[in-house]
């Protein structure tokens, strides 16, 4: 424990350890949040997405804090719903029975750019008469639009975007340009900064029918991620993406480095033929090519993620770290205490265990530190040539979807910048905390 | 050296297993080894057999209850590969070592425990006999929890009792210390008491000493003879350095290309070195005198001989300045006894 | 009456390395001399800072020193004065050279002896390779290597022929002075009598000077003209070895004879109890005071130098 102490109070006199140190607790700290707020089952189901889960996002809107950069702000999205008071809703009902309600959705615009997208989500209950909703629109310059009638079903999903005829009315200008803008004949228009109104009036037929509508503005910056093609929020991916690189990482090196270490441990001890087969296999597996390997193993048989860390770990461990391991034992060995435990009696596996392998733990360490960005990697690498695990969000898989879509043709740097800086990241602290150990446990190293 | 006075020729021929075995267990001798031979093979190519390294060829002796002896000689005349093949660790390629009237090539694995539990080791690097990651009080305790002492309360005492015995008191002191922690006195005393923590009648100590400092030594081969001497213990003392010999043993053998030349009580063997090579050992051996700085050293010439290839003849005679020439080189010497119980194998004993 | 020059004067000479603890000093102001065709032993236990002293006297220092000062007068010079690449160009291996502990594991393992041996020269004196060589060979009859060995790698030579081949590389440009660090104690006992015989008829035939730093005190008095004995890294005791051997001056020097083992002889042998004090934090005062049992109030202060029957010893007894 003593020694522990002494261990960590020396590595804290290395900047770039106390920097690498840093950086691992907030990926822990990134990793716990993830799995405590997110679990593992609603990430997979968030992730997979589909009917309802993200139709609130804008698709491939850049982070919000990207417009702290800009000097022309783009939009976020604006949501305004009848359910939950951000919109007034009132009924008036008459002689006969008739209900109105009438929607007011007012808001402020002050960005230099125009949404994605405008929708109206409607949901209403009746039994038999559909209820039947006008749209009007209320610039700040008080200039009323006239947008749609419809009739409105259980859930009715009404697309600005979508209305041909809205658009003719707008000079042929699409609608969520056309209704932000006084000239619509201007070349390069920019919206009209101020307070925008959205009226409906809708006729309800029904004495126990009632209706909601929500009014969503697709914005074109969202969140602190930012969202991609599916309209998913790639915060999601990058915070669930940590624990799993980490663990990934972790977990392959750890299952390499000790299965090695108990390996080249057995074969040095008990020499003869033993050694010479484990050489051998060594020798053979040094050969073969690993990343390829995978890929195949990946296209042909299976991409979850646990077959390839045990194909992963299967190959790892008879990989050179057993030469140089054997070369420490073959030394280890000739301690006069291996000797001395050999005389009062030892076993076989005794001495392996409780004195032979105890002295290369120190050496272990900073090794198994260094090697955990490159399982890190060989995951995102895997993902990214897409035979990645399709259920898992992970940051290679954001990178993937990203060279699918063209990200970086199009322009939405932030879709590949934020899933290769945190792999950097990553890769960084363990680096940085790895050649540190290194040279904690191996003085020689320390004039360097 | 008495030369032509007459002496009685000790017959070479082996005795018998049977016979030894009754010896050993009637009278007070221990153990008794007969026409050891231990040869390492040599391959070629990791494949090929290109001869036999013969550490041990030949080795006859006896040792008594509560004996302590000295094997004398230098490096590479086998005394190391004698020590191991008695602890067990080589096997012989030939002859017998018969302990308490039990011939350790036919024990089985039962029988080897018991044996080594009635061993100890000292080794000569007290730091490297250490496990450095191990506590003194596990250091200790391994050899007990080997020899199935279960009972972690049986341990604790025994480890008390036994750093008591070796004088480290208080022993909680230095029970939770580590190897490091120590000073090279410190540690070889942990060696020891490692060696006698299972309560041994044999101890072999493989120059005990030769990596302490000047004043560390005498209290290191103090403490020795004094638990030879409370506990009645029988040792073997490796050692190349003949003058600390004279505080520690009754008997001295001394050890050349794989063969005992010379066997003695301590004080005749010192006194009178029957042997040519045992006298030019005593005569490189200096004690601190300031006269030895105008003399030189008579020291035979050349070096000691490969073991793969031993000389004909007496293994001592290409640097042998007393050499008869056609006997010494042509036929090996048998075991004569010139004084009672004093044995050269020298033809000038003959 | 002008003395004639001491071949050396160490004066004051102080190394003190800093550790993560702090300042260990191994040399704490340590003085002696020594005349030409001398030869004196540094006798010490482990801990008493004769490596550092070796070190010291050849500039052969780490790169966490602290201090190192004092005067080093080496035939009139006083070398602490030169600049490195001075030094190394005109003092280390041409006025002075070390056998270094564990002599015969410093041999590069891919060069031949003969080379190896040779290169001293070829560096601070010059020579051509052949004169190099044809010196290296000399020097192999001088130590006793034979002369077919030039060629041989070192694995092929036994420890001894090893050390024997360091030695020649030590002696190979002819300087004034050796400074020997445990030349002979991983080697047996015959060849360690043979490697001093060599050492002895070198002193005869070349007129060498050595410093041989040891703890074996058996085997130092086959060379020892004179004895300085060290301890927590100070010289407690100097003087001629005819008379420190039968009686020595110093407590910790009596002490230390007294450990020896003895072939001929009946004294049983005694040990010192306690340990060196640790040399990050020498005890003020004197510094075997705390093992000594002779000491008395006095022995609070530090000791100067007394002189007695033209020998030196630092303790209070003898003021």
């Amino acid at each position: 424990m003593k020694a522990l102490q002494r261990t960590f109070r020396e590595l804290l006199r290395y900047p770039s350890a106390v920097i690498g140190l840093a950086i691992i607790a907030g990926l822990l700290i990134m990793s716990i949040y993830a799995m405590v707020s997110i679990p593992y089952q609603e990430a997979l189901r968030l992730w997979r997405g589909g009917e309802g889960v993200w139709y609130k996002n804008p698709k491939l809107a850049a982070p919000e804090w990207t417009n702290l950069f800009r000097k022309d702000k783009l939009p976020k999205s604006i949501y305004l719903s009848s359910l939950d008071g951000s919109a007034s809703k009132e009924v008036t009902t008459d002689a006969k029975g008739n209900k109105k309600i009438a929607f007011t959705y007012t808001f402020d615009y002050p960005y230099a750019a125009f949404p994605q997208e405008l929708v109206l989500f409607f949901t209403s209950k009746f039994s038999a008469k559909k209820p039947y909703a006008a749209i009007t629109w209320i610039t700040p310059e008080g200039k009323s639009i006239r947008v749609a009638e419809i009739s409105i079903d259980q859930s009715t999903v009404y697309y600005f975007s979508q209305d041909a005829k809205l658009q003719r009315r707008l000079l042929d200008v699409a609608p969520q340009v056309g209704l932000f803008v006084n000239d619509l004949k201007a070349k390069n228009p920019s919206p009209l900064k101020g307070t925008y109104q959205l009226k409906i009036s809708a006729n309800i037929f029904e004495a126990d029918a009632d209706l909601d509508a929500e009014l969503l503005l697709y914005g074109q910056v969202h969140g602190l991620a930012g969202t991609d093609h599916l309209r998913r929020n790639l915060g999601i991916a990058l915070l669930w993406g940590t624990p799993v690189a980490l663990s990934f990482g972790l977990i392959a090196a750890l299952g390499t480095t000790i299965t090695t270490m108990v390996i080249a441990a057995c074969g040095v001890w008990f020499g003869g033929w033993i050694d010479q087969l484990i050489q051998r296999i060594t020798e053979v597996n040094m050969v073969l090519p690993f990343l390829p390997i995978l890929i195949m193993v990946g296209a042909f048989y299976s991409r979850s993620i646990w077959v390839i860390l045990a194909v992963t770990v299967a190959l790892g461990i008879f990989g050179a770290q057993i030469k140089a391991f054997r070369s420490t034992f073959l030394q280890i060995k000739e301690s006069p205490y291996v000797e001395a435990a050999r005389a009062y009696g030892a076993g076989n596996f005794r001495i392996i265990f409780s004195y032979l392998t105890p002295r290369l733990i120190p050496l272990l360490i900073p090794g198994l530190v260094a090697a955990i960005p490159g399982f890190v990697f060989l995951e995102a690498s895997l993902a990214v040539l897409g035979l990645g695990d399709p259920t898992l969000p992970t940051w290679g898989k954001i990178i993937n979807d990203a060279q699918a879509n063209g990200a970086l043709y199009q322009g939405y740097y932030y879709w590949v910048l934020e899933p290769a800086a945190l792999l950097l990241i990553a890769g960084l602290a363990f680096a940085f905390l790895g050649f540190s150990l290194d040279r904690v446990f191996n003085p020689r190293l320390r004039g360097m | 050296m008495s030369e032509g006075s007459q002496v009685t020729v000790e017959a070479q021929e082996p005795i018998e297993t049977e016979k030894a075995r009754q010896s050993a267990s009637s009278n007070n001798i221990l153990m008794s080894i007969r026409d050891l031979r231990v040869w390492f093979e040599l391959r070629r190519f990791g494949f090929g057999h290109a001869g036999f390294v013969r550490a041990v060829d030949g080795v006859n002796f006896d040792l008594h209850r509560g004996e302590a002896i000295a094997i004398v000689g230098e490096s590479g005349c086998g005394k190391s590969s004698l020590m191991k093949t008695i602890l067990g660790l080589y096997r012989p390629r030939e002859g017998t070592i018969i302990f308490d009237g039990k011939d350790l090539n036919e024990m089985g694995r039962d029988g080897l425990r018991w044996y080594r539990s009635r061993l100890g080791y000292v080794q000569q690097d007290p730091y490297g006999a250490l496990p450095p990651f191990m506590s003194i009080e596990r250091i200790l305790g391994e050899p007990l929890i080997i020899g199935g002492v279960r009972s972690k309360e049986e341990r604790r005492q025994r480890i008390r009792k036994t750093m008591l015995e070796v004088k480290m008191s208080p022993p909680e002191d230095f029970l939770p210390k580590f190897p490091h922690m120590l000073s090279g006195g410190q540690q070889q005393r942990v060696v020891i008491a490692r060696a006698m923590v299972l309560e041994p009648e044999f101890i072999v100590a493989d120059e005990p000493v030769s990596m302490l400092d000047a004043s560390v030594r005498v209290e290191i081969l103090k403490l020795l003879r004094g638990l030879q001497e409370t506990h009645g213990l029988s040792f073997m003392y490796i050692t190349h350095d003949l003058s600390t010999v004279r505080y520690f043993s009754e008997r001295i053998f001394v050890m050349y290309a794989g063969k005992l030349v010379e066997k003695g009580k301590m004080t005749d063997l010192l006194r009178n070195p029957l042997h040519p090579y045992s006298h030019a050992l005593l005569a490189a051996t200096s004690d601190p005198d300031a006269r030895n700085a105008a003399t030189f050293k008579e020291v035979p010439p050349g070096e000691p001989p490969s073991l793969v290839k031993p000389p004909e003849g007496c293994r001592f005679h290409p640097r042998c300045v007393r050499i008869i020439q056609g006997l010494c080189n042509e036929k090996e010497p048998p075991e004569f006894e010139p004084e009672a119980g004093h044995f050269s194998a020298c033809w000038l004993y003959q | 009456m002008a003395e004639a020059e001491k071949l050396l004067r160490v004066d004051n000479l102080k190394l003190y390395f800093r550790t993560g603890g702090g300042a260990v000093q191994a040399v704490d102001g340590v003085n002696f001399e020594l005349d030409y065709n001398r030869a004196v032993v540094v006798l010490g236990e482990s801990g008493c800072g004769k490596t550092s002293l070796a070190k010291a006297i050849l500039r052969l220092l780490p790169r966490n020193i602290e201090t190192y000062s004092g005067e080093i007068w080496l035939d009139g010079k006083d070398v602490m004065q030169l600049g490195e690449e001075e030094f190394r160009h005109s003092v280390r291996w041409v006025k002075m050279s070390l056998v270094p502990q564990a002599a015969m594991n410093a041999l590069n393992p891919v060069i031949r002896v003969g080379d190896q041996v040779a290169e001293p020269v070829m560096i601070h004196l010059g020579m051509k390779k052949n004169d190099a060589l044809a010196t290296a060979q000399k020097m192999f009859q001088n130590v006793g290597v034979p002369v077919d060995f030039l060629n041989r790698y070192p694995f092929e030579l036994s420890g001894g022929m090893r050390q024997r081949v360091a030695i020649a590389m030590a002696l190979v440009t002819s300087p004034s002075l050796v400074v020997l660090d445990e030349p002979t104690s991983a080697l047996d006992l015959l060849t360690q009598a043979n490697i001093f015989n060599v050492l002895k008829r070198i002193k005869q035939g070349f007129g060498t000077s050595y410093i041989l730093i040891t703890h074996d005190i058996a085997t130092s008095s086959e060379l020892a003209d004179e004895v300085a004995v060290m301890y927590a890294g100070q010289i407690v005791e100097v003087g001629d070895a005819g008379l420190f051997f039968p009686a020595p001056l110093h407590p910790y020097s009596q002490k230390l004879m007294a450990s020896v083992p003895r072939l001929r002889g009946n004294q049983e042998p005694e040990f010192i109890t306690g340990q060196p004090p640790s040399l990050l934090n020498p005890p003020t005062g004197c510094r075997f005071a705390a093992r000594c049992s002779l000491r008395f109030e006095k022995c609070d202060q530090e000791p100067p130098v007394f002189a007695k029957d033209g020998r030196k010893v630092k303790c209070w007894l003898y003021a």
